[in-house]
């Protein structure tokens, strides 16, 4: 057998994948404009799973005192759900756009370490892959997305779900962890002449801060997985209470971990919600400043607020005072954000094509996510609701209606520039109003049930007034939330065929990435252009008004200095 | 390189603040605190810490372009590597030895985990700075070398300083 290939560049800008040699250039591709892609390819197809799971579940709940699932399978399934959606479709999602925009939006040809990054990717596919190898093993992890402890010891699940799970959330860890050094260090070493820290696009900035928050955050996660995974292999005793250990040291460790993922799934989305939503108000940012400056709040300030997952457990009334107090801090630095995009839009001339629809949907959607949030900071008030249907609502507000609306935002934007072709107008809209109608029926009358003391987790719930209906309700809308899905699968198909051809710069927009070619070459930039500002391409189509002269006449203004 | 040490540092953030928990729970850390030899791994931790001292000089070396010195004192520090990881494996075999297991209560599970952990991180350390070796010895002194050595430098020294932290926690910790 021959062990050395030779594969040839690809002489098309995407390879087809149907030719032997096609497949081959995307196995082993280093270029991150590939990877980018099959990052996002990937969450396509995870959330495809991850919805079809979300659907038999609101099948069962339809009715009460439904027989379509077995409880058995009803915890899989929202174990399943719960850890496919966060780890396999938003990560990926928010990492293949950074993969592929960041070095675009910094003007440079490749990432720092393009090797990692083909190995962040590989190795984060193994894992999900792995997740789903349980199905075939024994049955799927069953114990919740956070695996609660002594739950997910030996002695209460014996099946080797858990083991599944431990195994691949290490090695997605692995894979999230390689791809934020890589995004740390492209970031700092290889921007294009002439651009400041204090020039970078929002959207890289956010990716900047949040690599961090995945450094210092995963190696938690990865530290309380080789614990449970030995508690559970070796028999040692670290969250078993029975022997001296402490199961809520597993619930510290894991939100330790947990609410600085939020921010995770969370930075990146406002970042391109920041990119979309100036250049469909024709008007620069407003106080970039402080949008730069709110996310290095929120992820030191994310690192102090994990144990208002654990009002519940009984820890003391100063602690559960700190917490809340740490908690409601944290809404400041988010509510700034909030403000700027909507004086950036106060007076511009906006422009409601899909991208920016799905940005408002973000605004309006993410506001009432963390408005709950904050609710449950209150230490009664997270008491009252904890482990209803209320918290089921919250973080579907919050993960759905901002991360992944960030991500549709971020597709209909990037979409031209990854393809060369537009997506469609028309049925984007459609997209739209239907994602956004289904989305906020299904999920906001779990803000109801929850409040009526639905508990979330259970299988089934009694024939008591106002339940049926409601869950009915919700999962009718489920269904039109789907059909939006559908029509965005049909949407990149027929666009990827018959879509207008985009041209370099479809939007209008600033930014390097619309200064090369769509779909780039191989090699992005044949020669970028001196940056002197937070808008080069401004700059480049108005020589006689650029930003940098302007910012300067400003400085003159005020220091008296040139 | 300081990114990724950075990034390991929280991992073993982790694992030593659980241990500190779990050797402090329900009397554990007294009845299990004999087991440990101060003594006996303190001459050990001498030798990993020396260590870092020949890296240093080995880093010294290349930077006044001396091969051979820079050699030496990287093959030194490998075997000063190789002594710690022997006299751990010679503990670890001890404590087996004397039924003093993983599974045995918690402060075993933790002990374990933390000096294993870091164990492990060591025999990577060496397996890498083995391949700087190999690559040094092999060819010229070409700039992806001094890259790979100094990120392996950062890397040993990191080693270092965590086991001062475990050492200082776990061993003279036990003590008080």
């Amino acid at each position: 057998m021959k062990l050395n290939i030779h594969i040839p560049e690809p002489t098309k800008l995407i390879p087809d994948i149907r030719t032997g040699e096609g497949l081959l250039q995307w196995l082993s591709t280093v270029d991150h404009k590939l990877i980018g892609i099959m990052y996002l390819c990937t969450a396509l197809l995870f959330f495809v799973l991850g919805f079809g799971e979300a659907l038999m579940m609101r099948i069962q709940l339809m009715r009460p005192l439904n027989n379509f699932l077995s409880p058995e399978a009803y915890n899989q399934l929202f174990t399943t759900h719960g850890t496919n959606m966060i780890f396999l479709v938003l990560t990926p999602m928010l990492l293949g756009f950074a993969t592929y925009s960041l070095p675009l939006m910094i003007g440079a040809n490749e990432m720092a370490f393009p090797r990692l990054n083909a190995f962040s990717y590989w190795i984060f596919l193994l894992g999900g892959l792995i997740l789903y190898a349980s199905f075939f093993a024994g049955g799927m992890p069953n114990v919740g997305w956070f695996s609660y402890a002594p739950l997910s010891e030996r002695f209460f699940s014996s099946t080797k779900g858990v083991d599944y799970w431990v195994i691949s959330l290490l090695l997605m860890g692995i894979g999230s962890v390689g791809a934020a050094l890589n995004f740390v260090v492209t970031t700092l070493t290889m921007r294009t002449k002439g651009i400041l820290m204090n020039q970078l696009p929002l959207f890289v900035w956010m990716v900047f801060v949040n690599s961090f928050l995945i450094l210092a955050a995963f190696p938690v996660l990865n530290a309380a997985l080789f614990m449970i995974f030995i508690d559970r292999q070796f028999d040692a005793h670290f969250f078993v209470s029975a022997t001296g250990g402490s199961p809520v040291m597993w619930q510290h460790l894991f939100w330790g971990f947990g609410h600085p993922e939020v921010y995770i799934l969370a930075l990146p989305a406002f970042g391109m919600v920041s990119e979309v939503i100036p250049v469909f108000s024709r008007k620069p940012i407003f106080g970039y400043e402080f949008i730069a400056a709110s996310s290095v709040a929120i992820m030191l300030l994310s690192f102090g607020v994990w144990a208002h997952h654990m009002f519940a457990v009984g820890l003391g009334t100063t602690f559960n005072a700190f917490f809340a107090a740490s908690s409601m801090l944290i809404a400041v630095p988010t509510g700034i954000k909030i403000f700027n995009w909507i004086a950036t839009m106060w007076g511009g001339s906006v422009q409601l094509k899909t991208a920016m629809l799905f940005a408002l949907a973000l605004v309006v959607n993410f506001t009432i996510g963390g408005l709950s949030g904050v609710g449950f900071s209150l230490v009664p008030v997270d008491w009252r609701l904890t482990d209803t249907y209320f918290v089921v609502a919250h973080i579907h507000y919050v993960l759905i209606g901002g991360s992944l609306t960030g991500g549709f935002a971020a597709a209909y934007y990037w979409f031209p520039k990854i393809t060369g072709r537009m997506l469609s107008e028309k049925i984007g809209k459609w997209h739209f109003w239907l994602y956004f109608i289904g989305f906020n029926c299904t999920f906001f009358v779990f803000h109801f049930l929850g409040l009526l003391g639905m508990p979330r987790r259970v299988y089934t719930y009694p024939d008591l007034p106002y339940l049926g209906t409601l869950n009915l309700f919700s999962t009718i809308s489920a269904c039109v939330f789907g059909i939006s899905f559908i029509l965005f699968f049909w949407n990149i198909f027929y666009s990827l065929r018959h879509g207008r051809i985009a041209g370099n710069n479809p939007w209008n927009a600033w930014t390097l990435e619309w200064l090369t070619s769509s779909p780039p070459q191989q090699k992005n930039f044949e020669k970028v252009p001196l940056v002197r500002s937070r808008r080069p391409l401004w700059d480049m189509l108005h020589p006689e008004d650029p930003d940098w002269k302007r910012e300067n006449k400003n400085k003159i203004k005020k220091t008296g200095y040139e | 390189m300081f990114f990724f040490v950075g990034s390991e540092s929280f991992f073993f953030l982790a694992l030593i603040i659980s241990y500190i928990y779990f050797s402090h729970t329900g009397g554990v850390l007294s009845e299990s605190s004999h087991y440990l030899d101060v003594k006996r791994t303190g001459i050990f931790t001498i030798a990993l810490l020396s260590s870092s001292i020949t890296i240093f000089l080995a880093d010294v070396s290349l930077k006044r372009m001396n091969r051979k010195a820079h050699r030496i004192w990287l093959a030194a520090t490998i075997i000063l590597g190789l002594i710690f990881i022997l006299g751990q494996t010679t503990e670890y075999l001890k404590l087996y030895k004397l039924n003093f297991t993983i599974s045995k209560n918690v402060f075993g599970s933790a002990f374990f985990t933390l000096t294993g952990f870091h164990g492990l991180h060591v025999l990577i350390g060496l397996l890498v700075l083995l391949i700087v070796l190999i690559m040094i010895n092999n060819g010229k002194f070409k700039t992806i070398e001094h890259t790979a050595f100094s990120s392996a430098a950062i890397y040993w020294h990191f080693v270092d300083a965590v086991w001062i932290v475990v050492f200082s926690v776990v061993y003279l910790g036990a003590l008080i």
